[in-house]
C-alpha cells in the first residue's frame, strides 16, 4: 500500500534522505531504527507531507498514487497518520472537540456526512477504554500541560479514532514508563489488522518487545543500510550501531 | 467649520438644555475651557503618534440628534446577551430608550446619568464621585465632561450584588448622516459589593459615527468589578473610550476588551491603585482585518504597597489593519512589594498589517517584581503541520491556532454565556466553522 522509491529529500539545501526504498504491504509492521541524526524523523515528516522538506528525487506512493502534490491534510484524508514525537499544545480546544473536527474533516473530504454524535460518543468511549484513558482527560485542552506519557497516549488515541490505513509512530516509546508503554503497545496491537500497516520509528529495541515487527530496517546517513526480521533489532540492541556503520563504510 | 469649532459653538446650544445653575455646570464650564485651549490631540504628541484623528475632524458630525429615534427589540436582540436575563441600560442615538431598557432601584441603583445629575437623592454620590478620577486636563476626557448629560449610572451599596449582569448598549440608527456621541458613565461599587457589566457600542447603518465615551469606576474596599467591553462595530464607526478606575484596599477589578471591528478604536484605560492588596487585571483580544485600527493605551499607577496588576493583550492582525499597544506602569517610591506583569503578543497574518507595541515602565520603588514581554510573529509552522497531518485543512488549522493563541484571555471571563458569545464572534471573525462551539 505504501511504496517509497529512491527517495531523496533535503532541507535548506542540505540532503538528509539519500535514496530510500521501502515497500509496506497491508497487514505488516515495519520498524525503522537507527542512530540519532540518521534521518528517521525526516522520513516520517516527508511521508506525511511537511512542506519544509524538499523532495529532490524519487517518490512516495499510497495505493499507487504519487503523493508529491498532495497536502498534509489530503494525505490524512487518504488514510495516512503520523504520531508526533513532540505533539503540539492547543489551549482551549478539548481532546474531544479536536478529534471530532479531525474525523469530520476527513469524512467531508471523502464525501461523507458528519459522524452522528451518538456514534462519535460510542467510538470515543470504546477507544478511550482500549487505551485506558480517563474520561476527564478527554475534556482537557489538547496536550496542554500533559506529561510526556499522556501526550503519547493521546497520539495513539487519535490514531485509534482516525483508523488510518498506514500509521507512522515516531518515537512513540520515548518518555513512556513501562506501564504506559505496555498500554500503548497493547492499543496498537489491537488496532492492527490485515488491512492496515504500522511503521514504528524507534531508537531502542524496547518497544519491539511489545509490538513485534515483521521487518526491521536500519537507517544510517539517510539510507537504509540493512533490512531483516525481528532478530535484527536484537542484534542492534546487543552490538549497538557501530558495527553496521563499519560494515557500510566497507 | 472644523469639528473643534463646531463643538465649542454647540456648547452654547447645549447650555439651553441643561440647568446652568446646577453646580455640575461649573465642572462642564471648566472642562470646555480646557478643551478649547488644547483641542484634539495630534500625531505630534507621543501618546497619539500612531493614531490620527485628522480625518475624523473633517467629518460634519451632528452633535445632537435632530429627533428621537426608536428601535424594535427584535431588530437589535442579537446585540444583547439574550441567552440570560440581564439589567439593560440602552441608548438610541445618545438618548435613553426606556422601551429597550430594564433598570432597577431595588437595593441597588441601575439607571441613568441624567437622573443622577439632576435629582437630589443622588446628589451625595455625585458630589463625592462625579469627575473625580477622570482627568481634568486630557482634552478628549474634558470634551466629554463638558457635554456630560447622559449615560449609565450604577451604584451598588455595601455588601450588595445585583441579581444579574448589567448591559450598557449604545445604538446609533444612522438617521443622521453622521453623528457624534458622548456618553458618560459612572459606576460606584461600595465596600464588599460586586458587579458585572458588559458595554457595547453598535452602529446599525453605514453612516459615520464617532463616540467619545468616559466611564468612571470606583471600587471601594474589597469590592469586585468585572467589566467587559465588546468592540465589534461597523467599518464607519469610531470609538474613543476613556475609562478611569479608582481602587481601594483589597478590591479586584478585571477589565476585558474584545476588539473585533470598527474603523478606529482608541482605548485609554487608566487604573489608579489608591490602597493596599489591590488586584487590577486588564486583558484584551484584538482581531482585525480590512483597514481597521485599534490603539490600546493602558496605565496602571501603583500608588500604595502590596498590590498587583496583570495585563495580557493578544492581537491578530490581517489585511491592512494596524494596532497599537502602549502599556505604562508607574510604581511610586512607597509602593514596595508591587507585582506588575504585562504581556502583549501579536500575530501578523498579512504582510500589510502592522503593530506598534511599547511597554513604558517607570519604577521608583526598589522591592518590586515587574515584568513585561512583547512578541510579534507569525503562526508556528510546526503547529500548522501537526493539525494538517490530522486532516484539518489549512484555513481551519490556522483558525484553531489563532483561537488557541487568544484563549487564555477568555479564561477569566466569568459569565459563561458571554464567553460562548465571544467564542462565536471569534470563530466568525476568523471565518471558520469548526464543527463545534469553541
Amino acid at each position: 500500500m505504501l511504496k517509497i522509491k529512491d527517495l531523496h529529500a533535503s532541507v535548506e539545501g542540505k540532503e538528509i534522505l539519500r535514496g530510500i526504498n521501502l515497500e509496506v504491504k497491508a497487514g505488516e509492521v515495519h520498524a525503522i531504527m537507527g542512530p540519532n541524526g540518521s534521518g528517521k524523523s525526516t522520513l516520517a515528516s516527508v511521508i506525511a507531507g511537511k512542506e519544509e522538506f524538499e523532495v529532490t528525487q524519487g517518490s512516495v506512493e499510497l495505493y499507487g498514487e504519487d503523493l508529491e502534490e498532495v497536502s498534509p491534510e489530503g494525505r490524512a484524508h487518504k488514510g495516512l497518520f503520523l504520531s508526533f514525537q513532540y505533539p503540539i499544545e492547543i489551549p482551549g480546544v478539548s481532546v474531544t472537540n479536536f478529534i471530532k473536527t479531525a474525523i469530520n474533516e476527513s469524512r467531508k473530504a471523502n464525501g461523507l456526512e458528519d459522524m452522528p454524535a451518538k456514534d462519535m460518543l460510542k467510538m470515543i468511549r470504546e477507544k478511550s477504554e482500549l487505551l485506558e484513558i480517563d474520561r476527564k482527560f478527554l475534556s482537557r485542552s489538547l496536550n496542554e500541560g500533559f506529561s510526556g506519557g499522556e501526550k503519547k497516549r493521546n497520539e495513539v488515541f487519535q490514531m485509534a479514532m482516525l483508523e488510518p490505513k498506514v500509521a507512522i509512530l515516531d518515537e512513540t516509546d520515548s518518555g513512556l514508563d513501562i506501564d504506559a508503554l505496555r498500554i500503548v503497545a497493547n492499543g496498537v496491537n489491537k488496532l492492527k489488522s490485515k488491512d492496515n500497516a504500522v511503521i514504528l520509528i524507534t531508537h531502542y529495541q524496547r518497544l519491539l518487545e511489545y509490538i513485534v515487527p515483521d521487518f526491521v530496517h536500519v537507517l544510517h546517513n539517510g539510507k537504509i543500510v540493512k533490512s531483516g526480521g525481528k532478530d535484527l533489532a536484537l542484534q542492534l540492541e546487543e552490538k549497538g550501531y557501530d558495527w553496521l556503520k563499519q560494515e557500510t563504510a566497507v | 467649520m472644523d469639528l473643534k469649532d463646531k463643538l465649542i459653538s454647540s456648547f452654547i446650544a447645549f447650555e439651553n438644555n441643561v440647568d446652568v445653575e446646577h453646580p455640575i455646570h461649573d465642572v462642564r464650564m471648566a472642562a470646555i475651557k480646557n478643551f478649547e485651549a488644547k483641542g484634539f490631540p495630534s500625531k505630534k504628541e507621543e501618546a497619539w503618534k500612531y493614531t490620527s484623528l485628522n480625518s475624523l475632524q473633517k467629518v460634519d458630525f451632528s452633535i445632537f440628534p435632530k429627533q428621537e429615534n426608536t428601535l424594535e427589540y427584535k431588530d437589535v436582540k442579537r446585540y444583547f446577551l439574550h441567552e440570560i436575563d440581564s439589567y439593560k441600560i440602552v441608548f438610541v442615538d445618545g438618548i435613553y430608550s426606556s422601551f429597550l431598557s430594564e433598570t432597577t432601584h431595588d437595593g441597588v441603583d441601575i439607571c441613568l446619568m441624567s437622573s443622577a445629575l439632576t435629582k437630589p437623592m443622588y446628589k451625595q454620590v455625585i458630589d463625592v464621585y462625579f469627575n473625580k478620577i477622570a482627568s481634568k486636563d486630557e482634552s478628549l476626557t474634558t470634551l466629554n465632561t463638558a457635554f456630560s448629560r447622559e449615560g449609565a449610572y450604577i451604584y451598588i451599596p455595601k455588601n450588595k450584588m445585583p441579581k444579574k449582569p448589567i448591559e450598557i448598549l449604545h445604538f446609533s440608527t444612522g438617521n443622521e448622516a453622521s453623528l457624534m456621541l458622548q456618553p458618560r458613565n459612572l459606576v460606584v461599587v461600595e465596600e464588599n459589593a460586586e458587579v458585572q457589566i458588559i458595554e457595547r457600542h453598535q452602529s446599525l447603518t453605514s453612516n459615520e459615527v464617532l463616540t467619545n465615551a468616559v466611564t468612571e469606576i470606583y471600587a471601594a474596599k474589597s469590592a469586585i468589578v468585572d467589566f467587559y467591553k465588546i468592540q465589534n462595530d461597523v467599518a464607519t464607526a469610531s470609538l474613543i473610550d476613556n475609562t478611569y478606575i479608582d481602587q481601594k484596599d483589597k478590591s479586584v477589578v478585571r477589565l476585558h476588551t474584545f476588539s473585533f471591528g470598527g474603523k478606529m478604536t482608541r482605548n485609554n484605560l487608566n487604573f489608579y491603585q489608591n490602597g493596599e492588596y489591590i488586584d487590577s487585571t486588564m486583558k484584551g483580544v484584538t482581531i482585525l482585518g480590512e483597514k481597521q485600527h485599534v490603539d490600546h493605551h493602558t496605565l496602571v499607577h501603583h500608588i500604595e504597597p502590596n498590590c498587583e496588576s496583570h495585563q495580557d493583550y493578544k492581537g491578530i492582525y490581517g489585511d491592512s489593519s494596524t494596532g497599537v499597544f502602549n502599556g505604562k506602569i508607574i510604581v511610586d517610591k512607597i509602593a514596595q512589594k508591587t507585582n506588575a506583569f504585562q504581556k502583549n503578543n501579536n500575530i501578523l497574518i498579512s504582510d500589510k498589517a502592522s503593530i506598534n507595541s511599547k511597554p513604558q515602565l517607570e519604577i521608583f520603588a526598589d522591592d518590586v517584581k515587574c515584568s513585561h514581554g512583547c512578541t510579534i510573529g507569525q503562526l508556528d509552522e510546526d503547529a500548522m503541520f501537526y493539525l494538517r497531518s490530522r486532516g484539518i485543512p489549512e484555513k481551519e488549522a490556522r483558525a484553531l491556532l489563532m483561537y488557541a493563541f487568544a484563549n487564555n484571555v477568555l479564561a477569566t471571563v466569568r459569565i459563561p454565556e458571554l464567553k460562548k458569545r465571544i467564542n462565536k464572534l471569534i470563530a466568525k471573525k476568523l471565518g471558520v466553522n469548526l464543527g463545534f462551539d469553541l
